[in-house]
C-alpha cells in the first residue's frame, strides 16, 4: 500500500479538477470511449459503464470557481449549483463530454436540462425521469425504458452493443464499489478518528470522476488502512449530516463541522454513490430489470423520491439509531426546494422523537464559517452536557 | 346600461354561481356523504374525480384567493413558525398556515378534510412535498400518486403514455373506487370528456380573440378569471360549456364594437402596447399590479400562465374515445410539463401570431418550476425575435416580496423603451 496521505492528496486533486483531465485522458486512449456527465444525485452508472462510457459526476464549481457568466442565467433566489454548472459549461470545462444526464431531483435541475438542450451542449442531453410509482410492472418497466433511452444515445455515438454480459460485469463492479464504501462507513461509525470526514469526502468524490475499477483499488487501500488502529480519539459527538445531497458544501465547511466538535458518521453528501443499498443481481439475463428492481426495493430515502408509504423521517431516524449518532445536522443549500421542503417534516418528527438536531443553510461558494462553527460548537457542547443516550426510534 | 355590460355580467354571474355551488357542496360534504379529493390545478384529473362523484379542493387556488383577501401574510407566518423555510413556494406555506388556523376557505366556509389526496405532479416537484406534508396532517386520507413524466424530449412517447395509463389502471382507479365506494364507469367518463372537449374548443377561441386589434380582452389579468372554471373542476360539465359560450359571445360583441379590454376601472381606452407575459401573476397586489399595465395602455395578448391548466392552442383536446390515454396526455401537456425549448417555441409563436410589441417575464421568487430557466428563455427569445424584453420580480402570495415601486420603475422604463422603438419604427416606415 502506498502512503495514505499521498493517496488522499491524489483523490483531492481528482475530485476538484474542474477540467476533468483524468476522464479526458481516459477517453483519449480508445476511440470508442465516451464521457457522460451526470448531475447529482443518483444515476445508474452501471449502464454507462457497460456502454463503454465513463460516468462523470458534475457537482458544480464549489468554492473553486468564481461565477461570472452563470449569474446572468439564474435569478439570485435560485440555488448556486445550476449557475456554476452553466458557468463551467460556457467556460468549456465540459468540452470532450459526449452527453449529459439530468436525473429527476427538482425543478431547477430539470429546467437546467432544457438550457443545456437549447445551448446545444454535448451530443445528447437526457432528463431522466425516475419513476415515482413503485410497482415493478409499472414504474419498473418505465425505468427500464428510460435506461434504454440512454443506452440508445450512447450507441448512436460509439455503436457499441450492450449485452447482458457486459451489464452484469458492470453491475458487479459497482456492487463492489458500494460494498467497500459501506465497509468504510461502518468502520468510521465506530472509529471516526481513523479517517477524517474531509479526507473521506475527497476519496469518495474522486470515485465520481474516474473509472470504477480505479476507484475500487483506491477503496481497497483505504479499507486496509482504516482496519488498523490509526488516529487519535477526540472528545467529539457523532452526528449524521443530512440535506446536502445536491449542491455540496465546501470542504472547508465540512472541516469546520468536525473542528467544532462533531464526527460526521453518516451523510447524504454523495448520495449517488450509495443510493442502492446492498448488491444488485449481477447474474441475470435481464440486468436492466435487476437495476430497476434495486431502485424500487433497495433505495436509500431521498428528497427526490416520493415515498409516502415509507416515511423518510423514520428512515433517517433509523440511520441515526444504527450509527449510534447523538444528533443530526440539517444542512441545506440555500434555496434548495427539496431539502427545505422536507425540513419541517424531519424537524417536527424529530421534536416528537426527541432526536437532537440543528439546521443551517449554506451555498457551495461560501468560505466564511464562523457562524456555522459557533452553532455547531454549541450543539455539540449541549449534547456533551446532556449526556443523554440517543432516543429509541418510533416506527 | 350598455348592452355589453349586461352580457358581461351574465358570464360573471355564471362563474360566481358555479364556484359558490362548489364551496356550498364542500361545506355540506359531511352531511351528504360526498368524498373530498384534494388535488392540484396543473394536470388535474377533474373528469376522473367527477366520474367517482367526488368534490375537488385545490389548495393552490385557496392560497391565491387567501392572498387576494389579504390573509396570506398571517398564514405564511404561521407556517414559518413551524419550521417552514422562508425560501420555498409560498403557496405551500399559505395553505399549511390556513390549515393550522382552522382550514377556513376563501369563501369563509370551513373546508372539509380530504378523503383522498390525488397527486399528479405535473411539472412541479413542490406538489410532491406539499402532499407529503398534508399526508402527515391528514393521516387518514388515502394518497394516490400519478407520476407524470416530463416532456424532456419535447414529445410524449408511447412509453410515457403507457406508463401513465398503467398507473391509472393499477393504482389510481382502484384507490378512487375504494375511497368513493363508486365503481369505475368508463361510459360515464366518456360523456364527461365530451364536455371537456367542447369547453376546450371554446377557451381556445376565447384566447385567440386578442389577435384582433385592439385586443378585446386582457389574456393575463382577466385571463386568470377566464381559466377559473376549466381549471377548478368544471371542465367536463355543461355549466362550463355554457359559461365559455357566453363569455365568447360577450367578447365577440366587444370586437364588433371595436372595444378594448375591461379593467377594474372600466374600459381601456387606447391600446398602446401589446405584450406577451411569462410567469404567474402576483396575487397579493393583483389590482395594483394590473393597474401599472393598463395605465400605460399595455394589454397582455397572450400569457403562459393561462396555460398551466392545459395547453389547448396547439390543438390538443381530450378525446372521449380514448379516455384514459387522453387523461394521460392532458397531464403531460400542461405548460410547466413542457421542456424549456418547447416553452420558448410556444412563447415565440404567441409573440408572432399575436403581433406583440414586447415580452415580459414576471419571475416568481419561490416558484422554481416557472423561474429556473426564465432568464435563458428571455435571452433566446430576444435574440431570435429581436424584441424588447422586460423583467420583473415578485412573489405569488407573500406580500413581503412585492415591491410596488421597484416593479413600477422597471415597467415604466420598459414602456419608455417600447415607445421609442415604436417611434423609430414609424419614422423608418415613412
Ligand atoms: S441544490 Fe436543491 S434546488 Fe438546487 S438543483 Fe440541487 S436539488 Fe435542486
Ligand atoms: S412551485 Fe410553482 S408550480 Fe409549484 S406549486 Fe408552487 S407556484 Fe405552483
Amino acid at each position: 500500500m502506498g502512503d495514505i496521505n499521498t493517496l488522499i492528496s491524489r483523490c483531492e486533486e481528482l475530485a476538484f479538477d474542474l477540467n476533468f483531465t483524468h476522464a479526458k485522458e481516459w477517453k483519449k486512449a480508445d476511440a470508442s470511449r465516451v464521457i457522460v456527465g451526470y448531475m447529482p444525485i443518483y444515476f445508474p452508472r452501471e449502464i454507462i459503464h457497460a456502454a463503454g462510457g465513463l460516468p462523470v459526476a458534475i457537482f458544480g464549481g464549489g468554492d473553486r470557481k468564481q461565477i461570472i457568466k452563470g449569474d446572468a442565467y439564474y435569478q439570485s433566489y435560485i440555488c448556486h449549483i445550476p449557475r456554476s454548472i452553466i458557468d463551467m459549461a460556457l467556460d468549456k470545462h465540459f468540452d470532450g463530454f459526449d452527453g449529459f444526464l439530468f436525473p429527476s431531483i427538482c425543478d431547477v435541475l430539470r429546467n437546467l436540462s432544457g438550457i443545456f438542450r437549447t445551448k446545444g451542449f454535448g451530443k445528447f442531453v437526457k432528463y431522466m425521469d425516475f419513476p415515482q410509482n413503485f410497482l415493478p410492472e409499472v414504474g419498473g418497466v418505465f425505468y427500464q425504458d428510460e435506461m434504454r433511452h440512454v443506452l440508445h444515445y450512447i450507441k448512436e455515438i460509439n455503436g457499441l452493443e450492450v449485452t447482458p454480459e457486459r451489464l452484469n460485469h458492470s453491475i458487479a463492479l459497482y456492487n463492489k464499489n458500494r460494498s467497500l464504501i459501506e465497509f468504510i462507513y461502518d468502520i468510521r461509525e465506530k472509529y471516526p478518528w481513523r479517517l477524517s470526514m474531509k479526507d473521506w469526502y475527497h476519496i469518495l468524490r474522486a470515485g465520481t470522476v474516474i473509472p470504477v475499477e480505479e476507484h475500487n483499488e483506491i477503496l481497497e487501500q483505504v479499507a486496509q488502512y482504516v482496519k488498523d488502529n490509526v488516529g487519535q480519539r477526540q472528545d467529539k459527538v457523532k452526528v449524521v449530516l443530512s440535506g446536502a445531497f445536491c449542491e455540496q458544501p465546501s470542504v472547508g465547511l465540512i472541516r469546520s463541522v468536525e473542528e467544532a466538535g462533531c464526527y460526521i458518521v453518516d451523510d447524504d453528501l454523495q448520495l449517488g454513490s450509495r443510493m442502492i443499498i446492498g448488491d444488485i443481481d449481477a447474474n441475470t439475463n435481464e440486468p436492466l430489470a435487476a437495476i430497476a428492481h434495486a431502485y424500487i426495493y433497495q433505495s436509500r430515502y431521498s428528497s427526490s423520491i416520493y415515498d409516502v408509504e415509507n416515511p423518510k423521517e423514520y428512515r433517517l431516524a433509523k440511520i441515526v439509531e444504527e450509527r449510534n449518532a447523538d444528533g443530526v445536522i440539517f444542512a441545506s443549500a440555500s434555496f434548495c426546494d427539496p431539502s427545505l421542503l422536507d425540513a419541517p417534516i424531519f424537524q417536527n418528527a424529530f421534536d416528537r422523537m426527541g432526536i437532537r438536531y440543528i439546521a443551517f443553510q449554506f451555498s457551495e461558494n461560501i468560505n466564511q464559517f464562523k457562524v456555522i462553527k459557533e452553532q455547531v460548537g454549541a450543539f455539540s457542547d449541549s449534547i456533551k452536557l446532556w449526556e443523554d443516550e440517543p432516543m429509541p426510534v418510533e416506527s | 346600461m350598455a348592452p355589453q355590460d349586461v352580457i358581461k355580467e351574465r358570464s360573471m354571474i355564471l362563474q360566481k354561481e358555479m364556484i359558490e355551488g362548489l364551496f356550498n357542496d364542500l361545506e355540506k360534504a359531511h352531511e351528504t356523504g360526498k368524498k373530498v379529493c384534494y388535488t392540484f390545478v396543473p394536470g388535474n384529473l377533474s373528469e376522473l374525480i367527477r366520474t367517482f362523484d367526488m368534490l375537488p379542493v385545490y389548495p393552490e387556488i385557496n392560497a391565491l384567493q387567501s392572498a387576494m383577501r389579504k390573509k396570506s401574510a398571517a398564514y405564511i407566518k404561521e407556517a414559518e413558525r413551524h419550521a417552514h423555510s422562508e425560501d420555498v413556494c409560498t403557496y405551500v406555506k399559505c395553505d399549511v398556515g390556513m390549515l393550522m388556523k382552522g382550514n377556513i376557505g376563501p369563501t369563509g366556509q370551513k373546508l372539509p378534510p380530504p378523503d383522498i389526496l390525488l397527486l399528479s405532479y405535473t411539472g412541479c416537484f413542490t406538489f410532491m412535498k406539499w402532499f407529503e406534508t398534508l399526508k402527515r396532517e391528514y393521516p387518514n386520507a388515502e394518497v394516490v400518486m400519478i407520476h407524470t413524466p416530463y416532456q424532456e424530449g419535447g414529445k410524449m412517447t408511447p412509453e410515457m403514455i403507457n406508463y401513465m395509463v398503467k398507473q391509472m389502471h393499477e393504482e389510481v382507479i382502484p384507490k378512487m373506487e375504494r375511497v368513493s365506494g363508486v365503481k369505475y364507469d368508463e361510459n360515464k367518463l366518456k360523456k364527461i370528456l365530451e364536455f371537456s372537449k367542447e369547453a376546450e374548443d371554446w377557451i381556445t377561441k376565447i384566447f385567440e380573440t386578442p389577435k384582433h386589434k385592439p385586443s378585446p380582452i386582457d389574456a393575463y389579468f382577466a385571463g386568470v378569471y377566464y381559466i377559473g372554471p376549466i381549471n377548478i373542476g368544471f371542465r367536463g360539465t355543461p355549466e362550463a360549456v355554457e359559461y365559455y359560450k357566453e363569455l365568447y359571445s360577450e367578447i365577440q360583441e366587444r370586437i364588433r364594437l371595436g372595444l378594448g379590454p375591461v379593467t377594474p376601472e372600466g374600459e381601456m381606452k387606447e391600446e398602446k402596447f401589446r405584450l406577451v407575459v411569462e410567469g404567474p401573476p402576483n396575487w397579493t397586489s393583483f389590482r395594483e399590479f394590473w393597474k401599472i399595465f393598463y395605465d400605460m395602455g399595455a394589454v397582455i395578448v397572450a400569457s403562459s400562465y393561462t396555460k398551466v391548466g392545459g395547453v389547448y392552442d396547439l390543438g390538443w383536446r381530450h378525446d372521449p374515445e380514448k379516455p384514459l390515454q387522453s387523461l394521460a396526455e392532458y397531464c403531460m401537456n400542461c405548460y410547466t410539463n413542457l421542456n424549456i425549448p418547447q416553452r420558448i417555441d410556444l412563447l415565440t409563436k404567441c409573440i408572432e401570431e399575436y403581433q406583440a410589441d414586447g415580452y415580459v417575464t414576471n419571475s416568481i421568487k419561490s416558484c422554481n418550476s416557472f423561474s429556473a430557466g426564465q432568464l435563458a428563455m428571455m435571452r433566446e427569445i430576444e435574440d431570435k425575435l429581436e424584441i424588447p424584453v422586460g423583467f420583473i420580480e415578485s412573489d405569488l402570495v407573500d406580500p413581503r416580496y412585492f415591491s410596488y415601486s421597484n416593479i413600477k420603475n422597471r415597467l415604466e422604463s420598459y414602456f419608455q423603451m417600447l415607445s421609442q422603438r415604436k417611434m423609430m419604427e414609424a419614422e423608418e416606415a415613412h
